[in-house]
């Protein structure tokens, strides 16, 4: 039986005792996924996987406290439940989680970048093993998934789920890269280039909150400082400056907890390259604090705690 | 008037009209395109793709100043400013849903008993030269909301890409103004060709869907709660949808007190917020997602078309499809309340 037939079984036992079950199935194009909320067996027809299920679906996890939960999980994503288990905010006995062994999902971006004309015409897409076969705009294209795959499949650790109530496919793991050409090359950076370039950058975002609200971790949702009225902490001006002050708010609310699943990139609708501020906040968490979130149960994010000496920054010594 | 511009010429008119005005077109950086305002060095990029942002900043800035006020000292009386915004804008390359979509705001900001001066003096001083769509995207249906892919609605001038240049043609007196800079050229039979090819591009997308039944269906749907979290399951109530919608018009008001000198700015509001209807008491009326998409797919296909003539307000861009990190499809939540049975 393929991955697929074995989680639709695997989904099947389960429902009884389920409010839902969150997965993929196809969405507006044949390039595009989208979440499926699985209520009866008539809907497991839907469900999709693969590299276009892309979703990280934890997201609605906070937001369905309380209910009986089935969610179908990739590696990335699984660390996700992880941290939202270890930060209490959603119940262990609530969740069943489906795991899946994963090969990378793909990156729309790169896609667009790939194709001759834009993907906005696409007819059809086969997924190959390795490849992605795709009519647009009459044209054929084959895409080596390896060449569009999402930047954070590349330096992933973690491909099979971590946690699991049932896990789907054989264990495989993966040989990931330390790091990314982009992040390095933009680390390299003076200081005045960084500036510049966020400058340029946050000129073209909409502070529509998409990066926020697919981010599993920003659970403060519809009470964020970024859009409280009373008190009113920060100015609805859109500029760069404004722009640029949400997201270091963003990137400090998650020091400790982001599981690098990039979902606030993937949800950009201008292109904003948020994950180089995640990668880099991640790195000074993992020196400092020797943590890396969502790896395991039961780890506390190292600013939910207090030592009057951290063992690794040695005040004393400066 | 019907003229013709050769590509190169249409950039040498941009940087002609930028000397005297704001001109705004879509420029790719970092992999997007969105609307910029031209200076030097920037290249208008009118066929990578549909730009990502609509052009509604034009007419309705996502940050607009109100007014000034300044104070001398603590116990002086304050100053106030007025900011109407002055000078000329040209949109350049904007597609016809984009154009289109801010004769939404019309009967909403120009009333008889309320006018709103900042939308109604950029409206009047915008211009919008758009260029006519040659092919739907999956997401397009702007045949269905009463536009078309060489719609000319709110454009001043309509430009179809034929050959090596585009076949303009004026909409407006304004646009026939522009029409007459020597740029322009004569325009043989080429006419005939843009409209073979609009033609081609309206039969592309298909039948048009019916939306006349979706007020009184949006509506019957009302109180049926099932309905809507159920249609909501996978929105994330973020803003993505509203921001690059041409047609939402919400907006906010609040205060930036810098100490002696503050300033009232407006700002693109969203009613996918919590804050949206958050009342001054705590009580808000719209708590979950599902009643603020309820909202937000109501106003559009039913309120404001029982208020405005039957006039849907969406432009069918297919911007918050394309670009909801979801994947939620406004088409089909209308779909399934139209199709509805009890």
């Amino acid at each position: 039986m393929s991955q697929l037939d074995d989680l639709k079984a695997a989904i099947k036992d389960r429902l009884g005792e389920l409010d839902c079950v969150i997965g993929w199935e196809q969405g507006y194009d044949a390039l595009h996924a989208t979440p499926l909320f699985i209520r009866s067996e008539a809907d497991l027809d839907r469900l999709i996987i693969g590299p276009l299920a892309v979703h990280n679906l934890s997201t609605y996890l906070p937001g369905l406290k309380g209910k009986k939960v089935g969610i179908v999980v990739k590696g990335c994503d699984s660390r996700s439940v992880i941290e939202l288990l270890n930060e209490k905010l959603i119940n262990r006995d609530d969740v069943v989680i489906f795991g899946l062994c994963c090969d990378g999902v793909v990156s729309q971006r790169k896609i667009r970048a790939a194709l001759s004309a834009d993907p906005g015409f696409v007819e059809s897409v086969t997924v190959g093993a390795d490849d992605l076969k795709i009519t647009v705009a009459g044209q054929n294209a084959t895409l080596k998934l390896a060449d569009v795959k999402a930047d954070k499949c590349l330096t992933c650790q973690h491909p099979d789920a971590v946690l699991s109530d049932v896990l789907i496919g054989a264990k495989h793991g993966a040989p990931a890269l330390a790091s990314l050409a982009c992040q390095d090359e933009f680390e390299a950076k003076s200081d005045a280039e960084k500036f510049a370039f966020w400058q340029e950058t946050m000129s073209r975002c909409i502070r529509c909150y998409a990066c926020r609200n697919a981010c599993p971790m920003c659970v403060c949702r519809d009470y964020c400082i970024a859009t409280s009225r009373d008190p009113l902490w920060v100015s609805q001006e859109n500029s760069p400056t404004e722009n640029m002050m949400f997201q270091m708010i963003h990137v400090s609310h998650l020091a400790g907890r982001c599981t690098e699943c990039g979902e606030c990139e993937r949800a950009c609708p201008v292109d904003i390259p948020l994950m180089l501020l995640r990668r880099y906040m991640n790195k000074q968490v993992k020196d400092v604090f020797e943590h890396q979130a969502g790896t395991a149960l039961d780890q506390t994010p190292p600013l939910f705690t207090f030592k009057v000496e951290e063992e690794r920054i040695h005040e004393r010594g400066w | 008037m019907e003229r013709f511009i050769t590509k190169t010429n249409l950039t040498r008119l941009a940087e002609d009209l930028a000397a005297t005005c704001r001109v705004l077109a879509p420029v790719a950086t970092g992999g997007t395109v969105t609307f910029h305002r031209l200076r030097s060095g920037m290249s208008i990029d009118l066929h990578s793709r549909m730009a990502a942002v609509s052009p509604k900043a034009a007419t309705f800035p996502q940050t607009e100043e109100l007014l000034q006020v300044t104070r001398e000292g603590e116990d002086k009386k304050p100053e106030i400013h007025e900011t109407l915004p002055q000078g000329k804008n040209v949109v350049i390359g904007c597609r016809p849903c984009g154009a289109r979509g801010k004769l939404i705001f019309n009967p909403v900001y120009e009333t008889e008993k309320i006018k709103d001066p900042y939308f109604i003096q950029r409206r009047d001083n915008t211009i919008f030269i758009t260029l006519a769509c040659d092919r739907p995207e999956t997401t397009c249906f702007c045949h269905s909301v009463g536009g078309g892919p060489a719609d000319t609605a709110g454009s001043d001038v309509l430009l179809t890409l034929v050959g090596e240049g585009y076949v303009a043609r004026s909409v407006t007196p304004e646009g026939e103004e522009i029409m007459k800079h020597a740029l322009f050229e004569d325009a043989g039979d080429k006419g005939k060709e843009a409209d073979a090819k609009n033609a081609r591009a309206l039969e592309m997308m298909g039948p048009a869907h019916d939306y006349s039944s979706a007020p009184a269906k949006i509506l019957a749907r009302f109180d049926d709660m099932d309905f809507w979290t159920a249609q909501s399951a996978k929105c994330i109530s973020c803003g993505a949808c509203t921001y690059m919608c041409p047609t939402c018009y919400c907006f906010n008001i609040t205060d930036d007190d810098l100490g002696l000198t503050s300033r009232r700015i407006r700002t693109w509001d969203n009613c996918m917020s919590h804050t949206f209807t958050l009342e001054g008491s705590g009580h808000n009326p719209r708590p979950t997602k599902a009643h603020r998409l309820k909202n937000r797919v109501g106003h559009k296909f039913s309120y404001y078309p029982d208020l405005h003539k039957k006039v849907i307000a969406c432009c069918g861009c297919g911007r918050c499809i394309k670009q909801c990190p979801a994947g939620v499809d406004i088409r089909q939540i209308v779909n399934a309340a139209q199709e509805y049975s009890e």
